[in-house]
C-alpha cells in the first residue's frame, strides 16, 4: 500500500517535472539563463542516475530482508566488507569528481560579471534598488525609469547594480541569473536576451514590507523599438532632480511606473558615494 | 504581533511600554492571547488545585538530573512545535489564498506576514529542532557511555533555563509589542535600527543571545561529558555511534556559537550604542554580517543532522538484529562532514558576486560534503542487508528519512554549483530543499530517536500503530507540502512573498495546502499517541518493564526504564562496541555483581531555574528599554552566582543498602528473559551458547 502511494507519487512529481520545460528557469529566453537552466537539468540528471537506484534499494531492502520472511542469508555478525565499503564511498566520490568538474568549469563560463560576446555594442543600465522600487539610470542616454527597463534583443547588457537602502537582488528569471543590490558597491551582471518579449523583474531578497510589490517589467524590444521606448522616455516631462531624488528614497509599495527624461550623467556614482564618502568611490 | 508606534524617549519606568503594544484588536492574535492567558491560567489553578507546586519543584525545577532535563527539553520543543507549526499553516493558507481572485491578498498584511515567517524560521531551528536534539542526546548519551550524570549538572540545568528564556521571549512578543519581520538570519542593513526601528529585532536579539549562550554551554557539558565520563573500557572507537554523533555535533556547536553570539553582540551595540558594524554607511559592512552569520548558521544545520544521523544509525542497527555495517567508516565519515561543514558557508550567497574562483571553491566543498553522507546512507542501507528487518514506527521514521533525505541531498548538491544557485537562489526551490534535509533528514531522525527512546526516558512504549501512521502523514504530506514548491522555484518564484502575482501559481498553492493539513494531521496524531500511550501506561502492551524492550545493543538498555536517578547500579567495563549485546551472550547482563559501590551524586539546586529565569526580566528590559529591570536583574544574577559559588553542600552519596534495595528489584524483572539471539543461536558463528561463562571471550 505504502509502497504503490510512494510510486504513484514519485511518477505524480516526475511528469510535473517533465511539464518543467514550460516553467521560467528552463524555458529562458537568456544567453547564460538558457546554459543555467540547461546545468540545473544536467545535474539533476546526473544525480538521478544514482539517487533512484539509492531510493529503490532503501525501499527493497527492508522488505526483502523482513524478519517475517526468514531468509537464511541473516548474519547477526556480519559487519564490514571491503567490496560494499569501496562501492559506498566510491560511487559517491565519482558523482562529485563529475559535479565537480561541472562547476568548476560553469563558474568561470557562466559567472554573471563575465562579458558577453557579441558584435553589438553593449549597452550599460545602472540600477538601483530602492524601498520598494527599481530605478534603472541609463546614463549614455541620460533618462532614468523607475520599476520598467527595455532594452534590445540580442544585444549585451551589462547591469550596474548598488542599492538605496537594503539588500535585495536584481533578477529576471527567465533571462539570466540574479546579483545582490547592496548600498556603497558597485555589482553587476550581464545579460544578452535572444528573444523579444516583456518579462519578469523581480527582487529576489527579501527587502522588507514592500518586497512582494518590488517588481519591475523588462522589455526586450527590437532596435527600432527601443529608440521608439527612449523616445517615450525622453518625451516625460518629469526630471529626475534631487528633490525628485528624496521623493524616490520615501518608502512605497507597488509603485507605478515613471519615466524622468532627464538625469545627472554622475547620478549613480553619487549615489554610491553618499554611502562610502568620496574617497573611495572615485577611482 | 502588531506594528507599534515607535516611543522615542522611553518613559523612566515603562521604557517604550504602553498599552498601545498590545493587540488587543487584531483579529488573528487577540484570540490567541486570550486563550493562551486563559489556558495559562487553568493549569497553574490545576497544578495548585492538586499541590503539584512542590513536587514540580523539588523533582523538576531543580533537578540536576539530565533525563529529567531532557524530558523538559523535549516539552518545551514540543509546545513550541505546535507554536512554529501554526506559522506554517498560517503562511500556506495565507499564500494560497493571496493568489486567488475571491480572497485578493490573502487575509495578512506585509507587516503581519513578514513577522510570521520570521518567527517560523527562528522556533523551528533554535525552539524546536534544538531542543529536541538536545533534550534526547541530554536523557540518552550519559546512558550510552555509562555516566551518573553530564560532567557539569548544574550547567546543565542552567542551558535549559537560557533556553527557556529565549522561548518565552519569543512568546511575549507575540502579546507585547511584534517579532521582527526580517527574516530568520535578520539581514543587515534590513535589521539595524535604521530599517527596523521597532522592538521586533530586539526581541529576536535577545531570545537568540540568551538561548544561544545555553547552547554553547550545553556543548561544553556535553564534550568534556563524553571525553571524560566514559565507562571504563570505553575507548572513542567502542563509542555507540548516537554518542559518536553527539559528540561531533557539540564540538561544531563549540565553535560556531560564539560566532553567533559575537555578531549579534555586534548588532546589539549597532543598534543600542549607534556603533556601525553592520550600517550601509560609516564604514559598516553588511556582508561581514552575511559572512558571520552563516559562518554560524551552515555548521548549524549540520550541528542539527549529525546527531540524527547517530539515531538513526543506533534504530537500523537495533531492528535490523545486525550490528551496525561499516562502524569506522561511519566515524569517519562524520568526522569528515564536520570538518568540512566549516568550509561551506558561502554557498548562502554565491549571489553577493564574490567571483568566480570563491564561488568555485565553496560550491566544490559543498559537494564533497556530499561523499560522506553518501557514505552513511549506504551504510544504513547495508545494516539492513542480511538482517531481520522489524518495520516498528521507529523503523518506518528510518525509511521515510532515508527516501527523503536522499531527494534533499540531490537538490543540495544542485544548489552549491554557483551556475544553477544564481538562478534558484532565494527561489521557493531554496526553502523546499532545506525543509527536505532538515524535515526529511533532522527531523524524522529525532521522531525514530525519540520513538525509540521513549520507553528509556519514561518507562512506556509509544503506540506502534498511531506511530506509522504519523510517520505516513508526515512523509505524503511533506512532498504534497514541498513537491509544488519546487516546481513554482523552478518557474522563478521567490520565498517570502507576501502575495503572488502569478495566477499560474495557483494550484501549487492549494496542493502545498493539502501537504501542510496531511502534516498536521501527523504531528495531531504524535501528540495524540504520546497522550495516549502515556494514560495506558500500566497496561502490559505499554509498559516496559526490563529497561530493554527491543532487545537492543547498547548500554543505555542496561537499566531500567525510566532509569534509577544514579542510572547504573554498577558500571561494566567495556569490552564491545555493542556491550549490552556481548553482556546477554556471555549471560552476564542483568546480574547482580559480587558488591555494588556508594554512588556519589550531585544535589539539586535552585541556581539553574533561578539564575536562568532571571535573565527573563534582563532581557525583556533591554527590548523596550527599561534601564532599571535590566540593572536590577543583572544585580540580582551576580548576587545569586556569589551566593552560590558560596555554598559548599553540592553532592551526596547514595548509600550501598539503597542501591541494593532499588537495583533488587529491577534485576528481579529481568529474570529468566530470553534473547532474540538465542532463538536465532544457529546463525551467530562468532558466537556459540557454549561460550556462556566463557571468560576468555571477553579479555580482549
Amino acid at each position: 500500500m505504502k509502497k504503490k502511494l510512494f510510486q504513484s507519487t514519485m511518477l505524480l512529481s516526475l511528469a510535473l517535472l517533465l511539464s518543467g520545460c514550460e516553467l521560467a528557469l528552463f524555458d529562458s529566453s537568456g544567453v547564460t539563463g538558457k546554459q543555467m537552466g540547461d546545468t540545473i537539468l544536467l545535474t539533476m540528471g546526473l544525480m538521478l542516475i544514482v539517487v533512484i537506484p539509492t531510493i529503490l534499494m532503501t525501499i527493497w531492502i527492508p522488505f526483502k530482508y523482513h524478519a517475517s520472511k526468514k531468509d537464511e542469508s541473516y548474519d547477526p555478525e556480519w559487519e564490514h566488507s571491503s567490496k560494499i565499503e569501496f562501492f559506498a564511498w566510491g560511487v559517491p566520490i565519482v558523482i562529485i569528481v563529475v559535479l565537480a568538474t561541472i562547476t568548476y568549469i560553469t563558474s568561470y563560463s557562466l559567472d554573471p560579471r563575465k562579458e558577453l560576446v557579441s558584435d553589438k555594442k553593449p549597452l550599460t543600465i545602472q540600477v538601483v534598488a530602492m524601498d520598494w522600487k527599481w530605478l534603472f539610470l541609463f546614463p549614455e542616454e541620460k533618462i532614468a525609469v523607475v520599476n520598467e527597463v527595455a532594452f534590445p534583443v540580442d544585444t549585451p547588457v551589462k547591469f550596474l547594480v548598488t542599492s538605496q537602502s537594503t539588500m535585495n537582488s536584481f533578477f529576471i528569471p527567465k533571462l539570466g541569473g540574479q546579483i545582490y543590490a547592496m548600498a556603497g558597491m558597485e555589482n553587476r551582471i550581464n545579460i544578452m536576451a535572444n528573444e523579444i518579449g516583456e518579462y519578469r523583474g523581480i527582487s529576489a531578497n527579501y527587502s522588507g514590507f514592500g518586497f512582494a510589490g518590488m517588481r519591475f517589467k523588462a522589455k526586450v524590444t527590437s532596435e527600432e523599438d527601443f529608440e521608439k521606448w527612449l523616445e517615450g522616455v525622453k518625451a516625460s516631462d518629469q526630471v529626475l532632480t534631487g528633490a525628485e531624488y528624496d521623493r524616490l528614497i520615501e518608502k512605497t509599495r507597488d509603485h507605478k511606473v515613471e519615466y524622468f527624461s532627464s538625469i545627472d550623467p554622475l547620478q549613480f556614482k553619487n549615489i554610491i558615494e553618499s554611502f562610502t564618502g568620496a574617497q573611495n568611490g572615485s577611482n | 504581533m502588531v506594528q507599534t508606534d515607535l516611543i522615542k524617549d522611553p518613559h523612566v519606568l515603562t521604557g517604550k511600554l504602553h498599552w498601545g503594544v498590545i493587540p488587543f484588536h487584531d483579529p488573528v492574535v487577540a484570540p490567541v492571547m486570550f486563550a493562551a492567558i486563559f489556558g495559562g491560567l487553568l493549569l497553574v489553578a490545576f497544578i495548585t488545585y492538586k499541590k503539584l507546586w512542590g513536587y514540580l519543584w523539588d523533582e523538576w525545577f531543580t533537578s540536576v538530573d539530565h533525563k529529567k532535563i531532557g524530558i523538559m527539553y523535549c516539552i518545551v520543543a514540543l509546545v513550541m512545535l505546535v507554536r512554529g507549526f501554526s506559522d506554517a499553516i498560517m503562511m500556506r493558507t495565507h499564500q494560497a489564498l493571496s493568489t486567488s481572485d475571491t480572497f485578493g491578498e490573502g487575509f495578512l498584511p506585509p507587516e503581519h506576514y513578514d513577522q510570521i515567517f520570521t518567527a517560523h524560521g527562528v522556533i523551528m531551528i533554535f525552539f524546536v529542532a534544538t531542543p529536541l536534539m538536545i533534550g534526547i542526546m541530554n536523557v540518552i548519551m550519559p546512558l550510552q557511555i555509562g555516566a551518573r550524570d553530564v560532567a557539569f549538572p548544574f550547567l546543565n540545568s542552567l542551558s535549559f533555563y537560557l533556553f527557556l528564556v529565549g522561548a518565552l521571549l519569543i512568546n511575549i512578543s507575540l502579546f507585547v509589542g511584534e517579532f521582527a519581520a526580517v527574516g530568520w538570519l535578520a539581514y543587515t542593513p534590513l535589521s539595524g535600527i535604521e530599517y527596523s526601528p521597532g522592538v521586533g529585532v530586539d526581541y529576536w536579539i535577545w531570545a537568540l543571545q540568551i538561548s544561544g549562550i545555553g547552547t554553547t554551554l550545553t556543548a561544553v557539558n556535553f564534550v568534556a561529558t563524553i571525553l571524560k565520563m566514559r565507562a571504563p573500557g570505553m575507548s572513542m572507537m567502542k563509542m555507540p555511534v548516537f554518542t559518536w554523533t553527539t559528540f561531533c555535533a557539540n564540538i561544531i556547536a563549540l565553535v560556531i556559537f560564539p560566532i553567533l553570539t559575537v555578531a549579534i553582540a555586534q548588532l546589539t551595540l549597532d543598534r543600542y550604542l549607534d556603533f556601525n558594524f553592520f550600517t550601509n554607511d560609516d564604514g559598516g559592512n553588511q556582508m561581514m554580517w552575511v559572512n558571520l552569520i552563516w559562518a554560524w548558521g551552515h555548521p548549524e544545520v549540520y550541528f542539527l543532522v549529525l546527531p540524527a544521523f547517530g539515531m538513526i544509525s543506533e534504530v537500523t542497527a537495533t531492528f535490523s538484529r545486525k550490528r551496525l555495517f561499516g562502524y569506522v567508516s561511519l566515524i569517519w565519515a562524520t568526522i569528515a562532514i564536520t570538518i568540512l561543514s566549516f568550509l561551506v558557508w558561502l554557498h548562502h550567497f554565491f549571489t553577493m558576486g564574490s567571483g568566480a574562483s570563491v564561488n568555485a571553491f565553496f560550491g566544490i566543498m559543498t559537494m564533497i560534503i556530499g561523499i560522506p553522507t553518501g557514505v552513511k546512507l549506504y551504510n544504513w542501507i547495508f545494516t539492513m542487508y542480511k538482517g531481520r528487518v522489524e518495520l516498528t514506527a521507529s523503523m518506518w521514521w528510518v525509511i521515510a528519512m532515508l527516501i527523503t533525505f536522499t531527494v534533499g541531498g540531490m537538490t543540495g548538491v544542485m544548489l552549491s554549483i554557483p551556475a544553477n544557485d544564481f538562478m534558484l537562489h532565494n527561489s521557493m526551490f531554496v526553502p523546499a530543499h532545506f525543509h527536505n534535509v532538515i524535515i526529511g533528514g533532522a527531523v524524522y531522525g529525532y521522531f525514530a530517536g525519540f520513538t525509540y527512546w521513549f520507553p528509556k526516558a519514561t518507562g512506556v512504549k509509544l503506540n506502534e500503530t498511531l506511530g506509522k501512521w504519523s510517520v505516513a502523514l508526515w512523509f505524503f504530506g511533506y512532498f504534497f507540502a514541498w513537491v509544488p514548491l519546487y516546481i513554482t522555484g523552478f518557474d522563478g518564484m521567490t520565498r517570502r512573498l507576501q502575495y503572488i502575482d502569478n495566477p499560474e501559481w495557483q494550484a501549487y498553492m492549494y496542493i502545498a495546502l493539502i501537504g501542510v493539513a496531511l502534516i498536521a494531521a501527523g504531528i495531531g496524531t504524535q501528540v495524540f499517541n504520546i497522550a495516549w500511550s502515556l494514560y495506558n501506561r500500566n497496561k502490559p502492551e505499554y509498559k516496559d518493564e526490563t529497561g530493554d524492550p527491543w532487545d537492543a545493543h547498547t548500554l543505555e538498555w542496561y537499566t531500567s526504564s525510566p532509569p534509577q536517578f544514579y542510572n547504573f547500579g554498577d558500571v561494566p567495563y567495556i569490552t564491545d562496541r555493542d556491550q549490552l549485546l556481548v553482556m546477554k551472550q556471555q549471560g552476564t547482563a542483568y546480574k547482580r555483581p559480587e558488591k555494588y559501590d556508594r554512588i556519589h551524586m550531585p544535589k539539586n539546586t535552585w541556581a539553574g531555574p533561578v539564575l536562568g529565569l532571571l535573565t527573563l526580566p534582563m532581557g525583556f528590559g533591554f527590548v523596550w528599554h527599561i534601564w532599571w529591570m535590566v540593572i536590577a536583574s543583572v544585580a540580582a544574577i551576580f548576587a545569586c552566582w556569589v551566593k552560590l559559588n558560596f555554598e559548599r553542600d553540592k553532592d551526596y552519596y547514595v548509600e550501598v543498602p539503597e542501591v541494593e534495595a532499588i537495583e533488587g528489584g529491577f534485576l528481579k524483572s529481568n529474570e529468566g528473559r530470553s534473547y532474540y539471539f538465542e532463538k536465532n543461536a544457529k546463525y551467530y558463528k562468532k558466537w556459540k551458547p557454549s561460550d556462556q561463562n566463557d571468560s576468555t571471550v571477553v579479555a580482549k
